[in-house]
């Protein structure tokens, strides 16, 4: 009954709103006012831009006045300071222009609405304007780009030799941490070894694998190099370190890595933050299944003291699984090393 | 002059040069060969099409903005997708992510759009009869048609439609144990694509030689409406882009079906290792992308060329810097070739490909930059009349502006790593690509809807489309670009599993009734065009009083075009407000000899030769004559 009453509401309101348009359409008729080149909505329409720039605009400015500490996340890592400068410094250019081809663009429909009688002005080209706006575009972008340049050129060099190396593995729907343990190389790997107990297809014949260990959460030191390592193996993922500036694609069959230097514990961006709750996250960025919302893996930055510490207390996929080295011809005098 | 040359082709009307009495239903409205019964076709089933991607963005939209909702009223429509709980399912918003790009870039804003306007204006504003191969032309349509209804087949199945995002990189759209829609699905949009790909590229290959062969007598290039040079590159790229995507295809439907490893390596997935080794995704990405890009400027492209018309028509002014426009244009197509990996700085690519990329990419913001200054110029001091295509036209710059400023960040590396795949980006296409090349074709279809249909579409409720979807737009994909500062990234299907990207449920929701809101007045817009073109006023011959072609033939012009002979041009297509002239434009046809009151003086010195090169032509017809 209720939706009926809606529905003939509605249906009422229709034919009204008909009715008005069909009396309107019909008294221009009379009136003569649909053969006029510009009628009296011209005036409205060039008044509405007005609006819309005066308005939209305020809008734009007031919100994004008022929520900068919320979109705008903190920093955790040495090279985002830089990528966060560069971004700052586009937005300024880009703001400039933005504000003054816009106010342009809907100044002049006001301005320069119909006027019976006016005639435009035949003003078909003007080289030197056009050099002018070609040129001052160009050197401009070539600021930003070769800043951008050389910061993307520090951030994508190799990686320090003595940054931590830790490999992150993507699957639907998870990320799964491998450490290189104390030589700090990883050992090889096959997807082919891939069992229930052997989830990276860890090479356990290579010598260099006998020391890795799994970590369910990232652990790594405040102030030094990581080297993540990162790898697939199903479908394409990406990992998404958002406070770090961090992203890179994991492809199945192409090893990808990025390095960088975390510059503040949990415990500090808790405290700087008032957050007791934060923790850095991994999340995935590329489309990759069902799942792909709920990729999460925690990040913990820690002082190089701890990180020392809680190294020490990981145990190596083969201590946890001795099952996992046979078959392989690891001699049981290295095995014991490191036990 | 204007109504002379107007009246001349009224009388030549009454002349026998009817094409239209041999057409029967089938040969006039289905399998037509005149090419502006096959515009109206692709228009028709753009906004169909249009209709169902829009459609399917609100479903998703509901989603991501009431994430709560008890969407259960979707059950009857959406069945199985709809769990037990009354929420949407997680791969099916994937499918409608997925589904809503492909039919939106593809369906509407290339068939749509290029389809529409290039088939329609192209023969119109040269002077041609009809296209080069009109028969083509048919395949082409119907090509699409059927790519179309492959397509809408797929969103029916079991497994759902293709959902591995507009992109459907492999491996994940190569293999059916990765998600369901890659099984079916995924052929079905595979199918599709390829007859999509046939249908644009003979639709191509026609646009490209008709402007080149079909030109009427003084039309030269340098007097080609800008609409026409675009049209006219779009087909350049599209033809030389459109086949790489297709190999693309082909290779992935080689690695699905045939077990071949082109894009697929070292891929342990449901308990298995798979045997593919050595393929990979990184080179679908290239491939793709080298289509991907161009696309942007095969779906803007258009929309910039009618603009331009659109703009200095209702500014009475010359479009600012005709040479400039088509230096810019030119300039765009070849830079679309070489910007394609700016989509994979943090691919996994070499970083080294991704600062020559950055370089190449910002190079394009110039020619870019160039033509809204040149729309601005245009506007600058004109006699600005606000008709329905005007408003669209002038949405369309300000829409460029902000998703063109937007690729500045996008387009460096290092901005990108933060900002890739994130709502930043879904902010700029939507609004640079999507948005304004959206705007473009409502502006086209105010603008030549009296051509297509001898009737005028209701300006008033033009009106009211266009200022709440610029509005709605902009209340859209505005906010997005602070989320997307945020990091939220693309394609999820809910913001809670992350402390970071737990927060701005308000603007989610804010987001998605703006996009309800959108949408809906959207079809005030369908009512509009479906009524006036049964009930519209009637048009007069040259409503806007334009300068171009297609306004000298009769108001519903039959199969040929024009009754008599074609018009030979004699100037170009933007002498509105010519100092001197007693109108305020002066159609391409009138001879530069009958205005002496406003030739500039290189014009001037022009009138000895066209009077000679007309005495000739005098000469020869009425030799011919008397031969006869």
């Amino acid at each position: 009954m209720y939706g009926f009453l809606i529905a003939v509401g509605v249906l009422l309101l229709l034919s009204i709103i008909w009715m008005v348009y069909r009396i309107q359409t019909l008294v221009s008729v009379v009136k003569g006012s649909d053969k006029k080149i510009a009628t009296g909505s011209n005036k409205v329409n060039a008044i509405l831009f007005i609006v819309f720039l005066v308005a939209i605009g305020a809008l734009m400015f007031w919100y994004s006045i008022k929520e900068f500490h919320n979109y705008h996340l903190p920093i955790g890592s040495e090279h985002g300071v830089v990528t966060d400068r560069l971004f700052w410094i586009t937005m300024a250019v880009t703001g400039v222009v933005f504000l003054i081809t816009h106010v342009l663009l809907f100044i002049f429909p006001y301005k320069y609405q119909y006027k019976e009688g006016r005639k435009a002005s035949f003003y078909p080209d003007n080289n030197k304007l056009e050099v002018i706006w070609t040129a001052v575009p160009g050197v401009v972008l070539a600021g930003l780009v070769i800043s951008g340049w050389m910061a993307w050129s520090d951030i994508t060099a190799p990686a320090p030799e003595k940054a931590h190396v830790i490999e992150i593995m993507g699957y639907q729907f998870a990320w799964d941490v491998r450490y290189a343990g104390k030589d700090n190389v990883l050992g090889d790997h096959d997807y082919r070894l891939i069992t229930a107990s052997n989830g990276h297809g860890i090479d356990f014949t290579d010598k260099n694998s006998l020391d890795d260990f799994p970590a369910p959460k990232i652990v790594i030191p405040k102030g030094e190099p990581v080297l993540f390592k990162i790898r697939a193996r199903d479908v394409l993922h990406s990992v998404f370190a958002p406070h770090m500036r961090l992203k890179m694609d994991a492809v199945p069959g192409m090893p990808t890595r990025f390095w960088f230097v975390p510059t503040k514990t949990t415990e500090e961006m808790r405290a700087e933050l008032d957050d007791p709750e934060f923790e850095y996250e991994i999340a995935c960025t590329e489309i990759c299944g069902r799942g792909h919302f709920s990729m999460k893996k925690v990040i913990e930055v820690v002082e190089p003291a701890a990180y020392q510490k809680w190294l020490t207390e990981q145990k190596s996929f083969i201590q946890m699984n001795p099952a996992l080295a046979k078959g392989g011809e690891v001699e049981s005098k290295e095995l014991a090393e490191i036990k | 002059m204007a109504t002379a040359t107007v009246a001349n082709h009224d009388a030549a009307a009454h002349d026998h040069h009817d094409h239209e009495h041999h057409d029967n239903f089938v040969t006039k409205y289905i399998f037509s060969i005149d090419h502006k019964m096959i515009a109206k076709q692709y228009l028709v089933t753009g906004i169909f099409w249009a209709v169902i991607g829009g459609f399917l963005s609100i479903l998703f939209r509901l989603q991501l903005g009431f994430p709560d909702m008890d969407l259960e009223f979707l059950r009857p429509l959406l069945g199985g997708w709809i769990d037990e709980s009354g929420k949407l399912d997680p791969t099916f918003y994937l499918a409608l992510v997925t589904m809503h790009g492909t039919i939106m870039v593809f369906f509407v804003l290339t068939a749509g759009l290029s389809g529409t306007f290039s088939n329609f204006l192209i023969p119109l504003q040269i002077g041609a009869r009809d296209m080069a191969s009109g028969f083509m032309n048919m395949l082409s349509y119907w090509l699409f048609f059927i790519s179309g209804v492959i397509m809408f087949i797929s969103l029916f199945i079991k497994t759902g439609p293709a959902a591995g995002g507009w992109v459907v990189y492999p491996p994940l759209s190569a293999l059916e144990q990765a998600i369901p829609g890659s099984g079916l699905g995924m052929t079905l949009w595979l199918i599709a694509m390829t007859f999509f790909i046939a249908s644009s590229l003979m639709g191509g290959i026609n646009y490209i030689t008709t402007v080149i062969n079909l030109r009427t007598k003084g039309m030269s290039f340098s007097r080609l409406p800008l609409t026409i040079w675009a049209f006219f590159l779009t087909a350049v790229i599209g033809l030389l882009s459109f086949p790489v995507l297709f190999a693309a295809a082909l290779l992935l439907v080689f690695d699905r079906s045939f077990g071949t490893s082109f894009y697929l390596a070292d891929i342990y997935i449901g308990g298995e290792a798979l045997p593919n080794t050595g393929g990979s995704p990184v080179l679908y990405q290239h491939l793709f992308w080298f289509l991907g890009h161009p696309e942007v400027y095969i779906v803007l492209l258009p929309a910039l060329g009618i603009t331009s018309e659109v703009i200095a028509t209702n500014s009475r002014k010359p479009i600012f810097g005709y040479k400039a426009m088509i230096i810019s244009m030119l300039g765009i197509t070849i830079l679309s070739f070489i910007v394609w990996a700016h989509h994979m700085f943090v691919s996994g690519m070499n970083p080294f490909l991704g600062s020559i990329f950055m370089f190449l990419t910002l190079i394009i913001a110039i020619p870019s930059a160039v033509k809204v200054f040149n729309y601005l110029t245009t506007l600058w001091r004109g006699n600005l009349v606000f008709t329905p295509a005007m408003l669209f036209s002038i949405g369309l710059v300000s829409f460029f502006i902000s998703g063109g400023l937007t690729g500045i960040f996008l387009g460096n590396s290092a901005i990108d790593i933060q900002l890739h795949d994130t709502y930043f980006v879904v902010a700029h296409f939507h609004l640079v690509m999507g948005s304004a090349s959206f705007f473009g074709m409502l502006a086209g279809i105010y603008h030549w809807f009296p051509k297509m249909f001898g009737r005028m579409m209701d300006a008033r409720l033009g009106y009211v489309h266009f200022w709440i979807s610029f509005v709605g737009v902009y209340m859209v994909f505005f906010p997005m670009h602070y989320i997307g500062i945020a990091g939220f990234p693309r394609r999820y299907y809910s913001w809670t599993n992350f402390a970071f990207t737990d927060m701005y449920t308000d603007l989610n929701m804010f987001v998605s009734a703006a996009a309800i809101i959108t949408f809906a007045a959207q079809f005030i817009f369908v009512f509009n065009f479906f009524y006036s073109m049964f009930k519209g006023r009637k048009a007069s011959a040259n409503p806007w009083r334009s300068t171009t072609l297609e306004w000298t033939t009769p108001i519903n012009p039959g199969h040929g075009n024009w009754p008599g002979e074609i018009p030979t041009v004699y100037r170009w297509p933007y002498d509105y407000s010519k100092p001197g002239a007693e109108e305020d434009f002066i159609p391409q046809t009138v001879p530069l000899s009958a205005t002496p009151e406003s030739n500039l003086p290189h014009e001037q010195e022009q009138v000895k030769l066209e009077l000679e090169i007309m005495k000739e032509e005098a000469d020869l017809l009425e030799a011919n004559e008397s031969k006869a």
